[in-house]
């Protein structure tokens, strides 16, 4: 018998509500403050006088730097989760269908080591290896002498190394837990029936997996477009994205007005393109 | 239960008595510094000298530029008691509540202050003095010695293309305009064309291997082999050479250098006030600005009575106290908000163009 009314509410509303609450402090609350904030014209410390307006959004309709810097990062975003899925998918693969045993807990904990350190640890690290003088650059001319500059450092691709570093765990996780419900039989069957490895691949194991890309792809994703650190350390006179542009808002020119308005406009595109993409997924399922 | 309720509660409030007076106590016996780190006040001796002669202990909390003071002194007031504050912002901290007047019968070195500079109208404003004139310096360029044969002399070897790639600017918008107005000769505080400064600026970051932010970052990327030249304080260069030893020369170019003058100030609300002013003194005292001078590096004293007890051949007295060299110099000044805004704005196209 199906209970109905107020009975059916109040039990799942009593387990969910601290969980609610806690959201709603942490989470809700600083953030309609910041969006009080970016319709404001500064910041209101201090005994300055403020007023509404709309002007902050305004700016970055009109200057076209807000938008190019906006399409970079996006355009960062997209090419590090891409390479993030080329090297953490066949690592997930193998891990899932390959390695049995104690092996694949030992790999494991090998993946989520990075996670036990400081993030800024490990970027301060890569500046080590990639810089002149560094790591790798000894290396080269220690093996063939007279080898010269090696500098990676401050340039595009030492971002998307630091950044493919810190968040390809979360592609391998995410991958793995879903190609591991793929059942075997289903595969043993498609061998059976003649089926090449690839055709195995693209046909049932990534559209299988799809979830778990999905998940791992938002996860690297949204994080990876509004990053500042990776990009303001490793990056130098490249280093300008987005998410340093909205630091620089917070700490250097303390216009928290204008850096709150391009969060919310990222947070607002970010939110555009989920929900697109989930329609488009549901239309071609 | 009465009984034990009474004697709980009498126990609890004699608890937080002495919680409450000893918070005093210690609070009485501390000072907070908001400063630059290693500029000074956070030097291992000096605060040992004076915590042995006043009792008092220092704490220090450190920023990274301007802007971050101020958004320190505005998010946690009544926390800090002495602030160091570039005398071009003094008049702002004073006008936002930020900071309080200074009982200059309190600082017993106050008198010895250059008149230029203990009065100057950025720091002493309706007859009251708001910072003490500490220390000043410039700001201009170093260059690693050891890749020049000749030390240059004008500020355009920054956009010279031999060292494309090997240029390091700060990432503070108002420094970096006011270096490219000096380089077009225009006035810094109120520059006559900022289009010319915003194209001079896009053809400088083609020769920018990277941004520094704090002058422990100039002298890591400076040993690290990042750049052959950079822009950089006077006391900073003199600290680089003389505490780590790396071969940088500074240079005071010909189409002259951005001048500042530092003041100490006192928070308002500030915890512990007497103990400031105590601190101020020592920090103005030339026994304190010599050992600084001498065995760190510093910029130049605003006490005139210290600057003379510098050896004749220090930077600060042989250069610094030229008034030919620095006839060029132009100091910062309070600036109107519409043009640090722009000054920001150029700055932000200028690092977000590809």
């Amino acid at each position: 018998m199906i209970k109905s009314g107020i009975n059916t509410v109040k039990g799942p509303l009593s387990l969910t509500a601290p969980t609610y609450l806690w959201l709603a402090f942490t989470v809700f609350l600083p953030l309609s403050a910041m969006f009080f904030f970016s319709f404001l014209n500064d910041a209101p410390f201090g005994n300055k006088d403020v007023s509404f307006s709309l002007e902050n959004y305004e700016a970055i309709w009109n200057k076209q730097f807000y938008q190019i810097l906006l399409l970079k990062s996006f355009r960062l975003g997209l090419e590090v989760t891409l390479l993030c899925f080329v090297i953490g998918f066949p690592c997930a693969l193998i891990l899932a269908k390959n390695i049995k045993g104690h092996w694949r807990e030992a790999i494991f904990v090998l993946i989520i080591l990075p996670f036990w350190s400081n993030a800024l640890v490990r970027i301060f690290s890569w500046t080590m290896v990639l810089r002149g003088n560094g790591i790798i650059e000894v290396m080269l001319n220690w093996i063939f002498p007279g080898y010269g500059d090696f500098s990676f450092m401050f340039t595009y691709q030492a971002i998307l190394i630091g950044l493919v570093h810190s968040y390809l765990p979360y592609m391998i996780l995410t991958c793995y837990v879903s190609i591991q419900a793929i059942d075997d039989s289903i595969l043993e069957a498609a061998r059976v029936l003649g089926a090449g490895r690839f055709m195995i691949l693209f046909k049932l194991i990534i559209p299988l997996s799809l979830p778990g890309i999905a998940a791992g792809s938002v996860l690297i994703f949204i994080p990876v477009v509004g990053s500042f650190m990776e990009p303001r350390i490793l990056g130098g006179r490249e280093g300008t994205f987005i998410g340093t542009i909205i630091e620089d808002q917070f700490t250097r020119v303390f216009n928290w007005p204008l850096g709150a308005a391009l969060s919310f406009l990222m947070l607002f595109i970010i939110l555009m393109i989920i929900i697109l993409s989930n329609s488009l997924s549901k239309r071609l399922r | 239960m009465k009984s034990i309720l009474g004697s709980m509660s009498i126990r609890s409030l004699i608890m937080s008595l002495i919680m409450i007076i000893s918070s005093v106590i210690i609070h009485a016996a501390e000072v907070r510094v908001l400063n630059w780190q290693g500029y000074g006040t956070d030097e291992k001796w000096a605060v040992e000298a004076f915590t042995n002669k006043t009792g008092i202990e220092v704490v220090h909390d450190y920023f990274n530029s301007e802007q971050e003071m101020l958004t320190k002194l505005r998010t946690t007031p009544g926390y800090y008691d002495v602030v160091l504050i570039n005398s071009a912002f003094t008049g702002q901290a004073q006008s936002e509540g930020l900071i309080s007047a200074v009982d200059s019968s309190k600082i017993e070195n106050f008198n010895d202050l250059s008149p230029g500079m203990g009065g100057n109208p950025n720091l002493v404003m309706n007859g009251k003095v708001y910072g003490v004139a500490w220390v000043w310096g410039v700001t201009s360029f170093a260059v690693d010695s050891t890749r020049f044969s000749n030390i240059p002399d004008s500020i355009e070897v920054l956009w010279d293309k031999k060292y494309a790639g090997k240029v390091s600017v700060r990432d503070d918008a108002v420094e970096a305009v006011q270096l490219t107005a000096i380089a077009l000769g225009q006035d810094i505080n109120n520059p006559s064309d900022l289009n010319a400064i915003k194209n001079k600026l896009m053809s400088l970051k083609s020769q920018v291997r990277t941004y520094w932010s704090s002058e422990d970052e100039w002298n890591q990327f400076f040993s690290a082999d990042e750049f052959d030249l950079a822009t950089y304080w006077s006391g900073s260069a003199s600290r680089s050479k003389t505490a780590f030893k790396l071969p940088v020369e500074f240079v005071i170019p010909k189409e002259g250098a951005i001048g500042w003058l530092d003041g100490l100030s006192v928070a308002t609300n500030a915890p512990n006030s007497s103990g400031a002013h105590k601190f101020i003194d020592w920090m103005i005292d030339p026994d304190f600005y010599v050992k600084w001078d001498t065995e760190v590096g510093a910029p130049a004293s605003a006490n005139a009575k210290a600057n003379s007890m510098l050896p004749s051949s220090a930077f600060n007295r042989a250069v610094l106290g030229n008034p030919q060299k620095v006839s060029k110099v132009q100091f910062m000044g309070p600036m109107d908000d519409k043009i640090r805004e722009e000054m920001l704005e150029i700055w932000q196209e200028v690092k977000a163009s590809q």
